[in-house]
């Protein structure tokens, strides 16, 4: 295990500047550098760039749980907080790119949109969710949370689920990529769910399915 | 290319020597042919030459069919369009699709006509002068482009198959290549593509046998050698790369009505007031306008109501969406 001082001083910076890829590429793009180029539609680019990351930062952060118990890496944990937030970032950003540069902050349309289009809908209740975890994601307000501070943070499972389903949702003809999001979630949840199921129902599972496990 | 305008006082207006003589003029069927075959040349080297190994055309524009709007660049249209033969980003007709072959390129022309058979492209075309119009574009994904196509009225191509009585409808059949064609590889959709119009709105002189854009003939990415254009409808009912024409006296099926008849009607005329199921149609993006640019409202027919809305007199366009 990594040192206190490694994971502080080294990982975490690494991370945040990895994190950080997806949006340098959209203003390395924005600014033509390298030739690279936003294409002919550079809103719908920058608009399905951050949606993309909001997603793949959604099932990164699930992941972190699982991860660090398949592979016994107690530390892992320490990198959720900022992986999770920058799922809300990018989710974030999807929203505000549609919000301003797609739709112009035509107000009549975008709540309109919001109200009658399902797959708009669910994508922002997704959004709507995230916040209360954004703004709970402190060292003080999780002390103050105490025990309901995991409650509340489980809406990342429902997070998730429409994520997935508001990418679904707005395909046209290839669905194998949201599916292929969900069968990822799925995996995720259910083995939370297995991990939690009641004890007595583990001790006669166990023998079965144990070694599965591990 | 595009017809420059000369304006007064301009260096580059047309010298004596740019004017085409009457002599080439008149030969201009041949030249056209030339070109073509030139095209086939360039182009049927196959992997070998680059994706949009185009010839260049003659063609006069059409002024009663193209609007004064400036067109989208050369760049964007053949670089951002969906022929999910090739993929499915917009990206992917131009990056995939340099070992397209669109010569030799024969139409099979059948049904309820009196001509029929199998065509070279060379002799559909012969006899038909390549006019150029500047059109909008208008995609089901409520984004819009103004293109200069060249090509041939359509009815000017049909007629001369005598269609009968009984020719009700004409259904088209895009190239089977899976070798070509990687996306045809996929089970997104129902290959091969297919398509139809009601006889009227193929007769109507705004329908276009495209063969290029922008004075050079179609890269393969926009639907090489041949494509159709109907800028009433969504982009979805412009099927490219045609390969068999046929007359039929039931409405014929099409691809995206197959794929999602809820989503895609047969007439898929542009219309502001019937969203898509899952998002508005009211207004579109311009693509071209840059990062600031917002939408605009969508026009009914795509602005070409005053041409076309009689063809559909007392049809409820809610239901014959």
């Amino acid at each position: 295990m990594p040192s206190a001082v490694v994971i502080r001083r080294v990982i975490k910076p690494a991370l945040f500047l990895l994190c950080a890829l997806p949006l340098l590429s959209l203003v390395v793009a924005g600014f033509g550098i390298g030739g690279a180029t936003l294409g002919a539609n550079p809103v719908e680019k920058i608009q399905d760039t951050f949606g993309q990351w909001g997603l793949r930062f959604l099932v990164i952060t699930l992941a972190v749980t699982p991860i660090r118990d398949w592979l016994n890496l107690p530390w892992l944990v320490q990198l959720r907080r900022m992986l999770g937030l920058y799922a809300f970032f990018y989710v974030l950003m999807h929203f505000l790119t549609w919000l301003i540069l797609d739709q112009g902050l035509y107000w009549s349309g975008i709540l309109q949109d919001i109200g009658k289009r399902p797959f708009i809908t669910i994508g922002f209740a997704a959004l709507l969710c995230l916040v209360p975890l954004a703004v709970t994601s402190t060292n003080k307000m999780m002390r103050r949370l105490g025990k309901r501070w995991k409650s509340l943070h489980r809406l990342i499972y429902v997070i998730c689920l429409l994520a997935v389903w508001h990418y679904y949702w707005q395909v046209k003809a290839d669905i194998r990529e949201p599916l292929i999001y969900l069968a990822i979630v799925l995996v995720l949840l259910g083995w939370r769910a297995w991990k939690a199921r009641p004890r007595r129902a583990r001790a006669s599972a166990g023998a079965v399915a144990g070694a599965g496990e591990g | 290319m595009l017809i420059r305008r000369p304006r007064p006082g301009d260096s580059a207006a047309i010298r004596p020597s740019e004017i085409t003589s009457e002599s080439v003029y008149l030969n201009r069927r041949k030249l056209l042919q030339a070109a073509l075959a030139a095209g086939v040349a360039g182009i049927g080297t196959g992997w070998v030459s680059e994706a949009g190994a185009v010839a260049d055309l003659k063609v006069q524009r059409n002024p009663k069919y193209s609007l004064s709007d400036a067109p989208n660049s050369y760049e964007d249209i053949t670089t951002y369009n969906n022929f999910y033969e090739f993929g499915l980003d917009k990206g992917a007709p131009a990056a995939n699709s340099s070992r397209f072959k669109p010569a030799p390129w024969t139409v099979s022309v059948q049904g309820e006509a009196e001509k029929t058979g199998t065509f070279a492209l060379e002799d559909i075309l012969k006899g038909h002068a390549i006019e150029e119009r500047v059109y909008r574009l208008r995609c089901v994904e409520a984004w819009s482009m103004v293109i200069p196509w060249a090509g041939v009225p359509l009815a000017d191509v049909l007629k001369q198959f005598k269609p009968t009585s009984k020719a009700k409808y004409v259904a088209f059949k895009t190239v089977l290549r899976p070798e070509e064609m990687p996306g045809q590889r996929s089970g997104v959709l129902d290959w091969p593509y297919v398509e139809g119009l009601r006889i009227d709105e193929a007769m109507h002189p705004l329908s276009l046998l495209a063969v290029g854009l922008y004075g050079k003939t179609l890269p393969n990415q926009n639907g090489a050698p041949l494509r159709l254009i109907t800028p009433w409808k969504y982009g979805f009912k412009g099927i490219k790369s045609i390969v068999e024409i046929r007359f039929t006296e039931k409405q014929p099926p099409s691809t995206w009505n197959i794929s999602a008849p809820h989503e895609y009607g047969f007439y898929a005329n542009v219309n502001p007031k019937v969203d898509h199921p899952r998002w508005s149609q009211a207004r579109e993006r311009k693509i071209g306008a840059g990062l600031f640019g917002s939408r605009v409202p969508t026009l009914m027919f795509n602005g070409y109501e005053k041409e076309v809305a009689s063809l559909y007199q007392g049809m409820d366009l809610k239901k014959f969406y």
